[in-house]
């Protein structure tokens, strides 16, 4: 226990780690301000880079980049109206009315207050849980962890963004294309089309950074003429004791509320926020001052979306079933590193994951101390034109992809995804299950052939097993929820 | 009732006629599916000793069913539902698309870090910056940058060409 502790202090003790979580979190909260980055973009486009970083040093900079990015995307929803990111945007509901009221410091007060409190609420969560989910997936077979990984996927038809077929649709893509290569068990060469690059598979990298900055690249190539009027704003005000005993309950609820969704698979920021919102409007005393720039509703959302991080790196460090778009690419990190999350990771490297435990309760303070006293610095970066700052960002996932295996193909591959994003995206679809489908692949594909070994092929036999039959009910559940949801609507 | 009706056979009709994206994706969604399960045809089987409960067609086969299948849920959706049409994309979207294709001609054949200010230059005047002079020392200073801290700090060779060349000699 004591050692934990002290693994958890990791991040300022040695100047190194520190000086890394220091640049995560100003790298995290830049990514958040900016309009179309956001921390998944910024881990797509960082992950290269961590390359040659230790993996702790690395993981840390891509979780304080998560951290700190989700509530930076607060800044933005409030002084322009534009969420830097999608998990801020219902804060803009609120936020932005509060700021052209001349609140604005007041509003981000509150967002800053409310994130670092989420976020902290949701590292003790993880603390607590994560070690635990791990000690039951420890009597995880293979069948179980084949449930698993169905109930991770069917999750992102239940709550995730966007039309549950689509996301489906997109998530059996993603698996697909895990299947490119040589097969793990035989080594069958499998869509390799006689191109000696695709027998090694599809790498992680040029899919993450096609997917989300290069797609994303595209889209704002169809928003070049917008313009945003940022709100003036002095300085960032703390709540007030009137403000902290009238939001206080809802924090509490966010909180709560945030780091359950998190800790759901593929669910993440986005859903916590609107979740937190609406909850928080519906227990406010004044529910008819929402979307006029009620202050229970700005930290309602902003604390739910910072909860759901430490929520979401539950079972990503426990399972490897990533908890959002965000760990997601965390986990590429890992899987890149060598480093395979789960129950197996928590008994043989504990100073890992509790360096990574501490390294997030610290990035929330960070954050917060930057936000407070840097916010209005901040603000000025959505100043910079997206025709200067969209180019940059083009060199640096071309070198960032180019630099893994120095092989020009992945920066083709990148293109080629980061087209395919765009149409999809375009289309309503979302890329994120096609990441999540591309990360389970193996492990669905790996546990449902050593199952059905074990099983003599009889596929019945999987019904056999407790854990298997619970997650395939909560898989159903999954699946029909947004038509129950639906119904009940109607 | 009626009113499902009317939409129903006006979509249909729209579709028809005016070959609508969403309509042109669900036909690729479909033709990627023919393709690729076509392809999993000529997988080498193993013999059942070596296969590992299942053959390594199997697995994916059974994926590209499953997408084909929840295409013709979105099919079905498309024909049946009203949906907001999709606005034409603006003439800088296809500039983009050229400018990436000029990016993977020239960095492929004449030198990849031209190509990175070539292709830095046409997006960010495309884009709408008008200053010729911020946008050429741009587009040349950060692939400078970012060159040499990959080159010294991470010890990355990046592949010859006509100016890469020039920097390695």
């Amino acid at each position: 226990m004591t050692e934990n502790f002290l693994y958890m202090l990791a991040p300022i003790m040695n100047g190194k780690i520190f000086l890394i979580l220091l640049l995560g979190t100003l790298f995290g909260l830049i990514l958040g301000v900016l309009p179309g980055l956001g921390p998944t973009t910024g881990g797509a486009l960082i992950l290269p880079f961590t390359m040659t970083l230790e993996p702790l040093s690395a993981i840390i900079l891509l979780t304080s980049i998560y951290c700190a990015g989700t509530y930076g995307g607060a800044i933005t929803a409030i002084l322009i109206n534009t969420p830097g990111t999608p998990a801020a945007a219902a804060t803009c509901l609120d936020g932005y009315p509060l700021a052209q009221k001349g609140e604005a410091a007041r509003a981000l007060g509150m967002a800053t207050f409310g994130s670092a409190f989420g976020g902290i609420f949701s590292v003790i969560v993880l603390v607590l849980f994560a070690p635990i989910l791990a000690n039951i997936a420890y009597e995880f077979g293979q069948p179980e962890y084949f449930a698993l990984a169905i109930f991770g996927l069917t999750m992102l038809a239940s709550i995730g963004e966007g039309s549950p077929v689509k996301n489906l649709l997109a998530g059996a893509f993603g698996i697909l294309l895990s299947t490119v290569g040589k097969d793990i068990m035989t080594s069958v060469d499998r869509f390799t089309f006689g191109v000696g690059q695709l027998t090694e598979g599809i790498g992680f990298i040029p899919v993450v950074v096609g997917l989300f900055a290069i797609s994303e690249m595209l889209v704002q190539s169809t928003l070049t003429n917008q313009i945003f009027k940022r709100v003036a704003m002095k300085a960032v005000k703390l709540p007030t004791k009137e403000d902290f005993k009238y939001c206080f309950k809802t924090i509490l609820r966010s909180s709560g509320i945030g780091s359950f969704i998190g800790i759901l698979p593929a669910e993440g920021g986005t859903v916590a926020s609107l979740i937190g919102y609406s909850e928080a409007k519906r227990w406010s005393k004044n529910p008819s001052k929402f979307g006029k720039g009620a202050i229970d509703g700005i930290a309602g959302a902003e604390t739910a979306n910072n909860s759901a991080t430490g929520g979401a790196m539950v079972p990503t460090l426990a399972l490897g079933i990533p908890g959002s778009a965000t760990t997601a690419v965390i986990l590429t990190g890992m899987i890149i590193h060598g480093l395979r999350p789960g129950p197996d990771l928590f008994k043989e490297q504990p100073e890992f994951l509790y360096g990574i435990f501490g390294s997030m309760f610290f990035a929330n303070i960070l954050f917060f101390i930057m936000g407070f006293f840097g916010a209005k610095l901040f603000a000025r970066i959505t100043l910079i034109p997206s025709r200067l700052l969209w180019p940059m960002i083009f060199v640096l996932s071309v070198c960032g992809t180019y630099s893994l295996n120095q092989s020009f193909s992945d920066v083709l591959l990148m293109i080629i995804f980061g087209v395919i994003g765009f149409v999809l995206r375009k289309f309503g679809f979302s890329v994120v299950p096609i990441i999540i489908g591309l990360i389970l692949g193996q492990l669905v594909e790996l546990t449902l052939r050593q199952s059905l070994v074990i099983f003599d092929g009889n596929y019945l036999l999987f019904f056999t097993r407790p854990i298997v039959v619970t997650f395939f009910v909560l898989s159903v559940i999954a699946l029909s929820f947004p038509y129950l949801k639906k119904n009940k609507q109607k | 009732m009626n009113k499902v009706k009317v939409l129903k056979k006006g979509r249909f009709n729209a579709a028809l006629f005016s070959l609508n994206p969403e309509f042109l994706l669900l036909l690729f969604i479909y033709l990627f599916c023919i393709a690729t399960y076509t392809s999993s045809l000529y997988f080498d089987e193993v013999p059942p000793i070596l296969m590992r409960g299942i053959q390594p067609a199997t697995f994916p086969k059974g994926l590209i069913v499953l997408i084909a299948f929840l295409n013709s849920i979105l099919t079905y959706l498309y024909f049946t539902t009203k949906t907001a049409s999709n606005k034409n994309l603006p003439r800088i979207f296809y500039k983009t698309i050229f400018g990436l294709f000029v990016f993977v001609f020239v960095s492929h054949f004449i030198d990849l870090f031209l190509a990175l200010i070539i292709f830095s230059f046409l997006i960010s005047y495309w884009w709408g910056e008008k200053n010729i002079l911020l946008i050429l020392s741009l587009s040349i200073i950060f692939p400078i940058v970012v060159f040499v801290l990959f080159e010294v700090v991470l010890g990355l060779r990046f592949p010859s060409g006509i100016l890469t060349n020039l920097y390695y000699n």
